[in-house]
């Protein structure tokens, strides 16, 4: 049987959408990589030489606070096997640029990626993106930076593509 | 035109070893794990030699040889450090060409960069921290007729140091330098990505510092990395990367309360004022060039100036002619000394900056030039090219909030001075900036009005030892390549001297 794309549950409070969902490959592996340190978070990180990449930690390595917000829960166990729990975070001034769109994590052939956990194995983490299709966030921005504040507010009421 | 020689081949400038040890007081020591992982180069994409793949153990064992070190190493006289830099500037200066083909084999970019920038800027970087620590002084205060207050600079002693793929020697050196000056003793993991360059240096300079000053482990972040930031036995731990992995290693440090510089990357405006296009001269010539260093080293450089802000007047015919000149650019074998773009450093780089091609299409930016992978065909179709790519579109834009570390521009247009400046700090990031103008009132208030550790008023790109390098917002904290960063290096010590007889008379 195929391995599926999981989707996160929603997690931010007020909205019913989910923002993040994992491609079949970025299953298998955080499947193995579970097995062999447990429990495990992701944290999206923001720029610089391994940046803009999801890194991925055993559950709690990173402190999470006010600061962040956890875009949703993914259960990555099999079909009526025990719950797998893994969230997915993201800095909070990070996400006021980031939530007009849906990610998807996948994976590819490379190496290094900070101190996150499937570095040894030869791969890495990779987001994929798409607009929330309900929006167009800078339809009518082209003179304007407001119009997209806006367009990026209405984005949490907007489903995945 | 030169063409230098693939390493190995007959008349290269280096032969590789089949495979690296760690460099652990002062000689190479396997892993104790005995792993070890290829090192492959962008400019085929196939692996040349093979790195130790460190753990935790060979962390202690660097650990080791470093405290072993750094107390003799901590009282050499600053004469005495300076003297051991300048050997190695001057080694590194006679060099030039090996550690500039190991350097672009390992990391994929250009070698007029290596040979012009990289390794002679390396050199540099040590006689100008060798200059520093002879001239700084002490401090000392007369706090009343009897009672003086003395400071000393005193080394931490271990300190740890994390380094980037991007300018592997370059940036290894820039926290070297400093360290080493103050009397540290160092252990360096590199980045996984470029594991090899800086083993090559440590090969030439190796001898002359005494044993276990610098010890150099290879390894993955979670198995090297980790276990030297959060080590107990580092009195301080530089890191250069990105956001995430950032906040974890002062996370590390807040548990050891041990102090900890980071850079963590920017998205960096470039700023055009009007006036810039009065007249089609020289300076227009040089400010084409300024919008076109989008590409330096493929992008790949934490202060890329890779969000350009036209003013209206001129967006169209500016762009026009920046547009034309960035299609000239000459991709091709990085060994080539006419080639201006090499190749970006890994698969994984890659496929990023590609995947924010895609959602830069997504989001609504207009294609200017580029937006695809490069197949440069021969021996270098498997090389991880990237076509120069200029987008328009808007400042809220991921493509223009998110560090694509790669040759992709975001353009968009500005109003007025307030406009730019809105625009232009409108970021998490605050780490460089560009400003061009012919009116010099007009530079300077945006220099000042920009929130970004370092401004380039009319030029970019240049990293010269003495000129303070560091970020305002997420782009980090502590300032490199000034004697500033010294001070990240060393601890006060305040001896607070009565030259009184008589006693306070509280008892």
């Amino acid at each position: 049987m195929s391995t599926p794309t999981i989707t996160a549950s929603v997690t931010i409070a007020d909205e019913t959408v989910p923002r993040v969902q994992l491609a079949p490959a970025a299953v298998d592996l955080l499947r193995s990589l579970w097995e062999e340190h447990g429990p495990l978070m992701f944290h999206q990180s923001g720029g610089c030489c391994d940046g803009s990449s999801p890194m991925l930690f055993m559950a709690g390595e990173f402190i999470t606070s006010d600061q962040d917000v956890r875009l949703g829960q993914f259960d990555i166990a099999p079909a009526n096997e025990p719950s797998q729990p893994l969230d997915f975070w993201m800095s909070a001034e990070q996400f006021t640029y980031w939530s007009h769109t849906f990610l998807t994590v996948d994976v590819v052939p490379g190496r290094g990626s900070g101190f996150s956990a499937e570095a040894p194995r030869g791969v890495r983490f990779l987001i994929r993106s798409e607009l929330m299709t309900t929006m167009t966030p800078f339809a009518d921005s082209a003179d304007s930076d407001t119009a997209g504040e806006d367009a990026v507010a209405s984005a949490t009421k907007a489903v995945p593509a | 035109m030169t063409v230098y020689s693939v390493p190995g081949a007959p008349g290269s400038k280096i032969t590789f070893k089949s495979r690296y040890e760690n460099w652990i007081g002062g000689e190479w020591v396997a892993p104790v794990k005995g792993q070890y992982f290829e090192d492959i180069t962008p400019v085929t994409g196939k692996a040349f030699t093979e790195v130790a793949r460190g753990t935790a153990e060979d962390i202690e064992l660097a650990l080791d040889a470093a405290h072993k070190a750094a107390p003799a190493w901590g009282k050499t006289s600053p004469a005495e450090r300076a003297a051991v830099l300048g050997k190695i500037a001057d080694l590194i200066d006679a060099n030039v060409e090996m550690l500039a083909v190991a350097e672009t084999w390992d990391n994929g970019k250009a070698i007029r960069e290596t040979i012009n920038a990289d390794i002679p800027l390396a050199a540099d970087h040590f006689r100008y921290f060798a200059a520093a620590i002879r001239a700084q002084d002490g401090d000392h205060a007369q706090l009343d007729g009897d009672t003086v207050s003395y400071q000393f600079h005193e080394p931490l002693g271990v300190v740890g140091q994390i380094i980037p793929w991007n300018f592997p020697i370059l940036m290894a050196v820039w926290k070297l330098a400093p360290a080493l000056a103050a009397g540290n003793a160092v252990v360096l993991k590199p980045a996984e990505q470029t594991p090899v360059s800086i083993l090559v240096l440590m090969e030439l300079i190796g001898d002359i510092l005494p044993p276990g000053v610098v010890n150099i482990v290879n390894g993955f972040g979670l198995e090297a990395g980790k276990p030297l930031a959060s080590s107990n036995r580092i009195r301080k731990i530089a890191f250069t990367g990105e956001t995430t992995t950032g906040r974890l290693i002062l996370q590390y440090a807040s548990a050891n309360i041990i102090p900890s510089t980071v850079e963590l990357g920017g998205k960096s405006p470039n700023i055009f004022f009007s006036d810039v296009a009065e007249a089609k001269d020289a300076f227009y010539d040089k400010a084409q060039e300024g919008f076109v260093l989008f590409a330096f080293n493929q992008g790949e450089v934490c202060t890329a100036p890779s969000r350009a802000l036209l003013q209206k007047p001129i967006y169209d015919s500016f762009l026009g002619d920046a547009v034309t000149r960035a299609r000239k650019i000459i991709q091709g074998n990085p060994l080539d000394t006419d080639t201006q773009m090499g190749a970006q450093a890994s698969n994984d780089q890659l496929e990023k900056i590609l995947s924010y091609i895609d959602i830069g299409t997504k989001e609504g930016a207009k294609l200017a030039l580029g937006g695809e992978r490069a197949d440069l065909g021969g021996d270098l179709t498997d090389g991880y090219y990237v076509q120069p790519t200029i987008f328009e579109g808007h400042n809220k834009m991921r493509l223009f909030q998110e560090e694509i570390f790669g040759p992709v521009l975001a353009v968009t247009s500005f109003t007025d001075y307030d406009d730019a400046i809105s625009i232009a700090n409108d970021t998490i990031y605050g780490l460089g900036a560009g400003v061009w103008s012919r009116n010099g009132n007009v530079a300077y208030r945006a220099g000042r009005d920009i929130q970004a550790g370092r401004v380039w008023v009319n030029n970019y790109h240049a990293y010269p030892a003495g000129a303070a390098f560091g970020g305002y917002k997420s782009s980090g904290i502590g300032r490199e390549n000034n004697k500033l960063a010294l001070g990240h290096y060393q601890q006060t010590k305040n001896l607070l001297v009565s030259y009184s007889e008589n006693k306070l008379g509280f008892f």
